[in-house]
C-alpha cells in the first residue's frame, strides 16, 4: 500500500480498518541470491538498494532479534557530512544527498530534519582547524560556514560564551546537517525492500557460515540452514564474532557507547550542537527530550550497557557548555555496542573468503552513513566493484598503510 | 565497574586507563614480514566473552595490570601485575 494523503483520507473514511502490515514476516526459503546478515539500518538499506537500483530481489535479510533492534535504534539520530579527509568526504556527502531524497524514495516519513549541525570552537588553533575542515568540505561540494562568537550567540544565547577556561569563539556550521527519526529509517527501508520482494526474516540468528573450498555458500541459522550465492555481513558491533565464523580476524574492537535523553521540554534548541572542548553533542527530539551523548566508555564490551564515569563526564561537559542544563532531569540512558575500527573509519569491501562481503567498522558514526552504506554495499555486491565514493574503505588498507584516520589517533580504537 | 588492583585494592574503573588486548606478541621488527607486523598492530580477536586486557592504574600505583574480564557482562575474574608475566612480553 502506497502512503499518501489519499490513502490516509480513504482509511479515515473506513475507520482505519484497512491498514496492512508494513512488511511480511516470511519463513526462510532454502536458497537466495543474496543473504544479508543483520536487519539493522545498514542491512535493510543494502536490501532496499539491491532491489531498487540493481533489480536483485531474491534477497533475505536475517535478523537475530527484531528489525532495527540494534544500533539503528540506539543512536542519537544525527545526520551530517562534515568530514575532512578525501576518503570520507564524498561518501558522507552521498549519504547526505540520499537523506535529502530518502522519504520520496522510500514513500515513508523518516522525519529528516535539516536543522543544522554546529561544531563549536574554543581557541585560535581550533578555529584554524575548523576553517581548514570547512574549506575541505566546500572544495568537495559540501556546505560549510565558519561562524564567529556573535553569530553563534544569536543562535544559542544561553551557552556559556565567557567560560574562563573554554570561551566559545565560534563554530563551523553545516546547515544541511540535522537529524532523522532513527527507527523510522529502519522501518522505511524494511518496508521499501519488502515491497520489492525481499524477505525480512526476524528471530533468525546466524550461528555459522557454511564454507566449501574457501567459498561461503550459505549460513547456519537458528531457523535452519540457508544457502546463498552471496553472503553480506552488516552486523556492526558484532562483526568480529560473525567474521570469526568464516575464520577471519578483523581490525576492530567492540566498545560500548552510551546515550542519554532528558525529560520532555518545550522547544529549546533548534539545531545540533557539539562542544569543542570535550566530547559532547546535543539536540532536541520532536517529542521534546534533549538527546545527547559523548565518549565511548573506552574498553571492549558487548554488554550494551556502560558505566557511571562516562555518564559523569558527559554531564560535566553538558554543564560546561550550557549551565542551564543543570535544572533538567535525565529521563533515560542506554548503551549500544560499536565496531571501533583501528583508524576510526568503516570498511565496505570483499573479503579473502569468496562470496563473503563485509560492511563493518562504523565506530559510533554509522547512523548518518546508513543510506550511503547501503547504497555502496549494494553496488559492491551487485557489480563486484566498489562504488566510486567508497573505494577507500578497503579491508586491506591497514596492512598497506592507507588508513583514513580523521582524528590522527593511530591504531588505538578507544581514542577514535 | 571496579577493578581490584593487587597493590591498591578495589578502586573505581575511572582511576585506570585502558590499552587493549594483553597477549599480543610484538614480532621482531627487523625480521618480521609486513603481514605479520600488520597483524600485530591491527588485527584483534575481539571476543564476546573472557578477555585478557591491559589497564594502567594512573590514579594509583602507576602499575600496568592484566585484567581478565568478561566483555559480555564486565565481570572481572582476575587482576595481575603485568610485570609478573614472563620477560619479553609486551606491556
Amino acid at each position: 500500500m502506497r502512503y499518501s494523503i489519499f490513502s490516509l483520507l480513504s482509511q479515515t473514511l473506513q475507520g482505519h480498518k484497512g491498514w496492512t502490515p508494513a512488511w511480511r514476516d516470511p519463513a526462510p526459503k532454502p536458497e537466495y541470491d543474496v543473504i544479508i546478515i543483520g536487519g539493522g539500518g545498514h542491512g535493510l538499506a543494502t536490501a532496499h538498494y539491491l532491489a531498487s537500483r540493481h533489480g536483485i530481489t531474491n534477497v533475505a535479510v536475517l535478523e537475530k532479534g527484531y528489525l532495527g533492534s540494534g544500533n539503528v535504534g540506539r543512536n542519537t539520530t544525527i545526520i551530517r557530512s562534515n568530514y575532512l579527509l578525501p576518503g570520507n568526504t564524498p561518501f558522507y556527502e552521498l549519504s547526505m544527498k540520499l537523506w535529502e531524497g530518502l522519504e520520496q524514495d522510500l514513500n515513508y516519513n523518516a522525519m529528516v530534519s535539516q536543522r543544522g549541525v554546529l561544531n563549536l570552537y574554543h581557541s585560535d588553533a581550533q578555529r584554524d582547524a575548523f576553517a581548514r575542515r570547512g574549506n575541505a568540505m566546500r572544495l568537495a561540494g559540501v556546505d560549510a560556514e565558519l561562524l564567529g562568537t556573535e553569530q553563534v550567540r544569536a543562535m544559542l544565547p544561553y551557552l556559556d560564551f565567557d567560560n574562563a577556561r573554554f570561551p566559545i569563539q565560534g563554530g563551523l556550521l553545516q546547515r544541511r546537517g540535522g537529524s532523522a527519526r532513527h527507527d523510522a529509517v529502519a522501518w522505511g527501508f524494511a518496508r521499501a525492500a519488502d515491497s520489492r520482494g525481499v524477505d525480512m526474516i526476524q528471530n533468525c540468528e546466524v550461528t555459522g557460515i557454511t564454507m566449501v573450498g574457501g567459498r561461503a555458500i550459505g549460513v547456519e541459522t537458528s531457523r535452519g540452514p540457508i544457502r546463498g550465492k552471496k553472503i553480506a555481513m552488516a552486523v556492526a558491533g558484532n562483526s568480529s564474532r560473525v567474521a570469526a565464523m568464516a575464520g577471519m580476524r578483523l581490525p576492530i574492537e567492540t566498545h560500548v557507547l552510551q546515550a542519554f535523553v532528558s525529560e520532555g521540554l518545550k522547544p529549546l534548541i533548534d539545531c545540533v550542537v557539539t562542544y569543542g572542548a570535550g566530547h559532547f553533542y546535543i539536540s532536541q527530539s520532536d517529542k521534546g527530550g534533549l538527546v545527547f551523548g559523548g565518549d565511548i566508555d573506552g574498553y571492549n564490551s558487548y554488554a550494551q550497557r556502560g558505566n557511571l564515569p562516562v555518564i559523569e563526564d558527559v554531564m560535566e561537559s553538558a554543564m560546561a557548555l550550557w549551565p542551564g542544563l543543570g535544572r533538567v532531569r535525565m529521563l533515560r540512558h542506554w548503551g549500544g555496542v560499536m565496531d571501533m575500527s583501528m583508524d576510526g573509519s568503516p570498511i565496505i569491501d570483499t573479503t579473502p573468503v569468496d562470496g563473503l562481503y563485509l560492511n563493518a567498522g562504523w565506530c559510533y558514526g554509522g547512523f548518518k552513513a546508513t543510506p550511503a552504506s547501503g547504497f555502496c554495499f549494494a553496488h559492491l555486491i551487485a557489480t563486484g566493484q566498489p562504488h566510486p565514493v567508497a573505494t577507500a574503505y578497503r579491508l586491506d588498507r591497514f596492512a598497506t598503510g592507507r588508513v583514513i584516520d580523521e582524528k590522527g589517533a593511530g591504531a588505538q580504537p578507544n581514542l577514535h | 565497574m571496579r577493578i581490584t588492583c593487587p597493590h591498591c585494592g578495589a578502586r573505581d574503573a575511572q582511576e585506570f586507563s585502558y590499552l587493549g588486548a594483553a597477549d599480543l606478541q610484538r614480532p621482531d621488527g627487523m625480521a618480521a614480514s609486513e603481514a605479520a607486523m600488520a597483524d600485530y598492530v591491527y588485527q584483534r580477536d575481539n571476543p564476546a566473552g573472557v578477555h585478557r586486557e591491559l589497564w594502567y592504574h594512573g590514579a594509583g600505583c602507576h602499575a600496568w595490570l592484566v585484567v581478565t574480564r568478561d566483555t559480555r557482562n564486565h565481570a572481572i575474574t582476575a587482576v595481575e601485575p603485568a610485570k609478573a608475566r614472563k620477560a619479553g612480553a609486551t606491556a
